[in-house]
């Protein structure tokens, strides 16, 4: 929680300006009950009405003050509140983009949003509890104190020692209190996990008829829940009536030791009833630290979380600006687009053993290398190396000749054209989405890229052909042709380098085929990679990489490969058997 | 409440939250100048609602006088305190005036005193009880509702869970319940503190001064025009925020979901400056809401502060003409004060009721839910099924407009594989949900063995059937407990004789724990063919007559898949099997394939026979092998 202060720091003024407001306004408050006094001592015990009147319009006045004080302080506390809200999502949301793909899935796109949305939220939340309760809150105990002694030390002792006694209480209370809450919050979870469960696998358990066996786990996991919730709560049943008692014993002890001063002479009838209210006003900022912590918790797991993604260095970096080659820009620009894999060892932080180990082989332009194996051989991880979504632990992915670590990440990326397994769309136009690729893209590359994607004939077919908008997560189109749009946007992109992740699986067998002789020509003169699952859209690249736990057992023509790979082989055979037979 | 500590002029902006909810969901604040949902029936849900509390009525009554003892005490002790005040008042004056023998009457105040602290132990210690026995009632009547939920689920039919999301469900099922305990916990026993310290405070008030009384409760309208005035602005400002932080929140949830393709682009800039502006408009619409929403409680306090300055100078002014005594004025002030808080707090709770009935209304319309019709009365049991089953005319459709499966017969002898193929919407699945009277048919009958499907009891008859679908459903427990789930009361010789036949018991053996290894919640501590080898081998332990596979190998890559059909053909032999498939080259082994199309069998017969009559199977062939010339 102390550490998101530093997002408090710009405000400091604005802060500066809620304490003295806080100031003021406890002052004010403070001096109603003073001047009640007043109008005791000076006018009920000396029978001066006027003086009455007069200190009710200074109390009027008073009362006024304090109020535009409040009104005032709730202006700047808004503001600084949501100004500090503003500030933290904006640097999570900075944070976030900056992560590495690894890092990124390391939390889930889930858990993030919460972390932005949520979670700054509920400190936001925070921040203006503290600002317009609790920071008043020492003030008005303090001034009270202060003020109850310049009328009586005796029966300001009785105030002074009550506070401790007080904070005893409830720190026993809540000692008892915030375990219980620890063991109810797995409770909850455990409740939603098996409800959960029931949901999705209702198929599952009505085939098995094991319907009782689910109500009987909810059954255990409900009625657990319930008897801790029913101790936290008769445990938290004390907290109010304790302290409540506490503030009654309060004002008995002032009445009886205010009146045995009264009797002594040293103290006037008033003092004793403005001892009172301070009384009161002290407990109450008790109270007020009290609903703090009531709130804290939450608020403080809430600033663990966001702390957990700002803490986060991204693991990508951007070379150092003097460590980049001079003229490497210009060389690179230069560059066909040669890919070189040197020995390349990556392993997953966390991993027990290498996603992939000692790859190596080189892609040249003009040539489509192909990436095949089983689904957790490593391929999508090996195509992620290139645009250094990841960077490898052991040797050395190079760009016509440059380690990719070396290059300035957007000059790297600015040559690659990526398209991921399950396509992803963004809200906009189609040609929007097509020039996410590269905006300065004409309106003749961006159909020419559709109709090489294959993507131009159902474009057209929608209301407003290129303008006709895609919805949030593209749910208005199929998923083959959010894929081709994904491809399109690749291709108008002009890349050296593609990285097709797997991308054809969303197609239909006719239009992978008509998509991929397309594809031939317009990328001629790239290197292409193609991570692919299906043989017969690998079959004829100029050379597979086959990939069998992370490490490379074949490379080769398929040709070559069906002689040489056992691997390959199989592969082949769980596919293609069925052509033997017919 | 005893005297609520709701004092002096700087009272609280909001009353400090009630400390159930420590733990309890976030709540909204029940702050004023917040939009409030409406319910669409608002006494008949909150009658329903109060239904469930119908079987704790003895122990609320308790609550209710324990929360009217513990009340009323608390709001009688400052008049005794303004008693005492009044006594120590007049020994002082008789003092001053210097009459003989004159003084404080201290024995007097110790009695009033003495009285006052057991007033307020007993006070406090009913305000105790109420909460503590509150906190049984709020519980275990949320443990029905949740048992009731839980139970309604088992009594849904399928097609409730087909047509909403798993959130959807959930939200009802977790967040509106949680409303639901919140409110029966903290804001029940607030709404009757709150009332009856209004009108002891009133009553006690009255006693003292009509007056000063009359004054006061003028300052009641004043308060409510302006915070109706305030609040109207508010909500205007807090619909702004909520639009604009939806924007917000859906260009983050965007950006999240696609952060590969940001990166691969190279557009993590153009993401944040979108961010900035959307981030910077709501943050325009919070500080305002913020804002306006944070005057209602100073202007609030002026009002009663305006109280506060007229009862101190007309009773000071009263006192110097001895129409009162001092210490009345000193209980006033403190009754003025308690006076303005449970109106305020009433408001709060309004809102809040108000939410907790939307909330049960929404838990209650899921309790409303059409249920699956009973089991007919006299449905029996196939006692040792053989496996022959029969769709004699069948129809069904989903949508009443929109017709799916017409007119469809079959017959399937004991033992026999049966292949369903045909393209996405074709009723392949349709035909597993109507067989498991998942679903059930609108025209025609299922016969297994020849017992109309729907005269069997529901459980009896899916144990007669074995499924492994594509979404391998693995629950958090052990591996064994897992392939348990095939049949109650597994053996353990028989568990790992199912995982045997069905190759999982090598993988097993080589996992941490072997059959202990725990599954965590996305069990990716498997891989996807683990995880349906392990399905196998419940399929096996369960030993049914019918065997049904709805694209069980479809996630998993071909070399996986040539591996678990090993097992699938081990599991099929000697039953009647249902396989549905999309990769034809797992099923050209079948006695008979069925070529679905809207929902109609179009055509039937073997592989052979299928691949020589050139038909529609053909051609579905032809394109999932087109372009692949291989030579092998």
């Amino acid at each position: 929680m102390l550490k998101l202060a530093r997002f408090l720091a710009p405000h400091r003024r604005q802060l500066a300006l809620v304490l003295v407001l806080a100031l003021a306004q406890s002052m004010a408050n403070l001096l109603l009950p003073r001047l009640t006094s007043d109008i005791v001592d000076q006018g009920i015990i000396k029978g001066d009405q006027f003086h009455i009147l007069e200190i009710g319009g200074l109390m009027l006045l008073i009362s006024l003050l304090a109020t535009a004080g409040a009104i005032a302080g709730s202006f700047v506390s808004a503001k600084v509140a949501t100004g500090f809200g503003r500030d933290l999502r904006g640097a999570i949301f900075a944070r976030t983009e900056r992560l590495s793909v690894h890092q990124f899935a390391r939390f889930g796109a889930a858990s993030l949003v919460t972390r932005t949305t949520n979670d700054t939220t509920q400190v936001q939340q925070m921040i203006i509890m503290m600002l317009t309760m609790v920071i008043a809150a020492p003030m008005m105990a303090i001034g009270g104190v202060i003020l109850a002694l310049s009328q009586d030390t005796q029966l300001a002792w009785v105030l002074v020692a009550v506070m401790p006694v007080m904070a005893v209480v409830f720190a026993l209370i809540m000692r008892g209190a915030v375990p219980l809450s620890t063991v109810m919050q797995v409770k909850i979870e455990r409740l939603n996990l098996v409800l959960g469960e029931g949901l999705s696998g209702v198929r599952v358990i009505r085939a098995f008829d094991r319907g009782a066996r689910q109500r009987e786990r909810f059954d255990h996991a409900n009625l657990d829940l319930t008897d801790t919730a029913i101790s936290v709560n008769r445990l938290i049943a004390v907290l109010m009536p304790a302290l409540i008692l506490m503030l009654n014993f309060t004002s008995v002890a002032i009445i009886w030791v205010g009146s045995h001063r009264v009797d002594a002479g040293v103290m006037q009838v008033g003092a004793m009833f403005s001892s009172l209210q301070y009384a009161m006003q002290i407990l109450f900022s008790v109270f007020m630290v009290t609903a703090m912590f009531v709130m804290l918790p939450r608020a403080s797991a809430s600033a663990a979380r966001i702390h957990e993604v700002l803490d986060l260095e991204p693991e990508i970096t951007d070379p150092a600006a003097h460590a980049v080659e001079t003229g490497l820009e210009v060389r690179l620009r230069a560059g066909a687009g040669h890919v070189e894999f040197r020995n390349v060892t990556f392993q997953y932080p966390g991993a027990e053993e290498p996603a992939l180990t000692g790859v190596s082989f080189t892609a040249h332009p003009g040539e489509v290398t192909a990436i095949v194996g089983g689904t957790g051989s490593g391929k999508s991880t090996l195509a992620g190396l290139i645009p250094r979504f990841y960077d490898a632990n052991d040797g050395e992915v190079l760009l016509d000749g440059v380690d990719v670590r070396a290059v300035p990440q957007a000059a790297l990326r600015a040559r690659i054209g990526f398209v991921p397994q399950t396509a992803v769309l963004f809200t906009g136009s189609v040609a929007e989405n097509i020039r996410y690729g590269r905006e300065d893209a004409s309106d003749a590359e961006v159909r020419h890229a559709a109709t090489v994607a294959q993507a131009l004939d159902f474009i057209e077919a929608m209301p407003d052909q290129f303008a006709s908008p895609v919805s949030q997560g593209g749910t208005n189109l199929s998923g083959g042709q959010k894929q081709r749009v994904s491809i399109a946007r690749a291709i108008v992109r002009r890349p050296d380098v593609y990285v097709f992740d797997d991308s054809f699986s969303a197609l239909d067998y006719t239009t992978d085929a008509k998509l991929r002789a397309a594809l031939r020509a317009e990328t001629s003169r790239a290197t292409v990679f193609v991570v692919a699952q299906r043989i017969s859209t690998v079959i004829n690249a100029d050379r597979i990489v086959v990939l069998d736990d992370g490490r490379v057992v074949g490379i080769g023509t398929h040709t070559e490969l069906l002689k040489t790979s056992e691997v390959y082989r199989e592969i082949v055979a769980s596919q293609v058997s069925l052509d033997e037979v017919a | 409440m005893s005297t609520p500590p709701r004092p002096q002029p700087s009272g609280p902006p909001t009353p400090p939250r009630p400390p159930a909810s420590i733990f309890g969901p976030p709540r909204p604040m029940g702050g004023l100048g917040v939009p409030v949902q409406k319910a669409k029936n608002f006494k008949g849900t909150l009658n329903r609602l109060l239904g469930y509390l119908r079987p704790h009525r003895g122990a609320l009554t308790v609550v209710v006088v324990a929360g009217a003892i513990g009340t009323v005490f608390g709001v009688v002790g400052p008049k005794i305190l303004g008693l005492a005040t009044t006594k120590i008042f007049e020994g002082y004056m008789a003092k001053a005036a210097g009459r003989p023998g004159a003084g404080i009457d201290f024995a007097g105040i110790g009695r009033l005193l003495s009285g006052l602290i057991a007033l307020y132990v007993v006070a406090n210690v009913f305000q105790y009880l109420m909460q503590y026995l509150m906190a049984n009632v709020a519980q275990r009547t949320v443990y029905t509702l949740r048992q009731e939920v839980e139970a309604k689920f088992d009594r849904l039919p399928l097609k409730f869970f087909d047509t909403r999301t798993r959130g959807e469900v959930m939200s009802r099922a977790v967040n509106d319940l949680d409303s639901i305990s919140g409110t029966l916990q903290q804001n029940l026993t607030q709404l009757l503190t709150s009332v009856l310290t209004l009108v002891g405070v009133i009553v006690m008030m009255l006693t003292i001064s009509w007056i000063l009384t009359v004054g006061i409760v003028l300052t009641l309208p004043l308060s409510i025009i302006i915070v109706a005035r305030i609040a109207k602005r508010s909500q205007k400002f807090f619909m702004q925020q909520q639009a604009a932080l939806g924007a917000l929140n859906g260009h983050v949830a965007e950006m999240y979901g696609g952060h590969t393709i940001v990166t691969a682009f190279g557009h993590e800039e153009r993401a944040i400056a979108t961010f900035d502006t959307l981030n910077a408009k709501y943050y325009d619409g919070a500080w305002r809401a913020q804002f306006v929403s944070g005057i209602i409680m100073p202007t609030m306090m002026f009002v009663g502060n305006l109280g506060f300055v007229f009862v101190a100078v007309i009773g000071g002014l009263l006192v110097t003409r001895q129409s009162i005594a001092i210490g009345d004025v000193q209980a006033f002030i403190q009754y003025a004060r308690q006076f303005s808080m449970p109106i305020m707090q009433l408001s709060g709770i309004a809102n809040m009721i108000q939410l907790t009935v939307v909330a049960a209304e929404r838990v209650f319309e899921l309790l409303d839910e059409a249920e699956e019709a009973p089991d007919a009365p006299g449905a029996t049991v196939i006692a040792e099924p053989r496996g022959a089953v029969q769709f004699d005319a069948v129809s069904f459709r989903y949508k009443e407009d929109v017709p799916l499966i017409e007119d469809l017969s079959l017959e399937v002898a004991p033992g026999q594989t049966i292949a369903i193929v045909g393209p996405t919407g074709a009723g392949k699945t349709t035909l597993v949900n109507l067989l498991m009277r998942f679903y059930d048919v609108d025209g025609g009958s299922i016969r297994v063995d020849g017992i109309d499907i729907r005269q069997v009891k529901r459980g009896a008859l899916r144990r007669t059937f074995g499924m492994v679908l594509q979404d391998t459903w693995l629950f958090s427990g052990t591996i064994r407990e897992n392939i348990a789930y095939g049949r109650e009361g597994a053996s353990e010789a028989a568990i790992v004789e199912a995982a045997k036949a069905a190759q999982a018991d090598h993988f097993i053996r080589t996992l941490p724990e072997n059959y202990d290894t725990a599954i965590n919640e996305e069990a990716s501590n498997l891989s996807q063919g683990q995880k349906q080898l392990l399905t196998i081998a419940r399929a096996f332990l369960a030993d049914p007559a019918v065997l049904i596979l709805d694209e069980a190998t479809s996630s998993v890559d071909t070399r996986t898949e040539v591996l678990i059909q090993e097992s699938m053909h081990r599991l099929m032999h000697g039953r009647t099997a249902f396989v549905i498939a999309h990769r034809l080259s797992t099923i050209r082994n079948a006695d008979v394939i069925l070529m679905m199309e809207g929902g109609r069998i179009v055509e039937r017969g073997s592989h052979h026979d299928l691949l020589a009559a050139k038909g529609r199977y053909a051609a579905l062939y032809e394109s999932q092998f087109a372009g692949r010339a291989v030579t092998v």
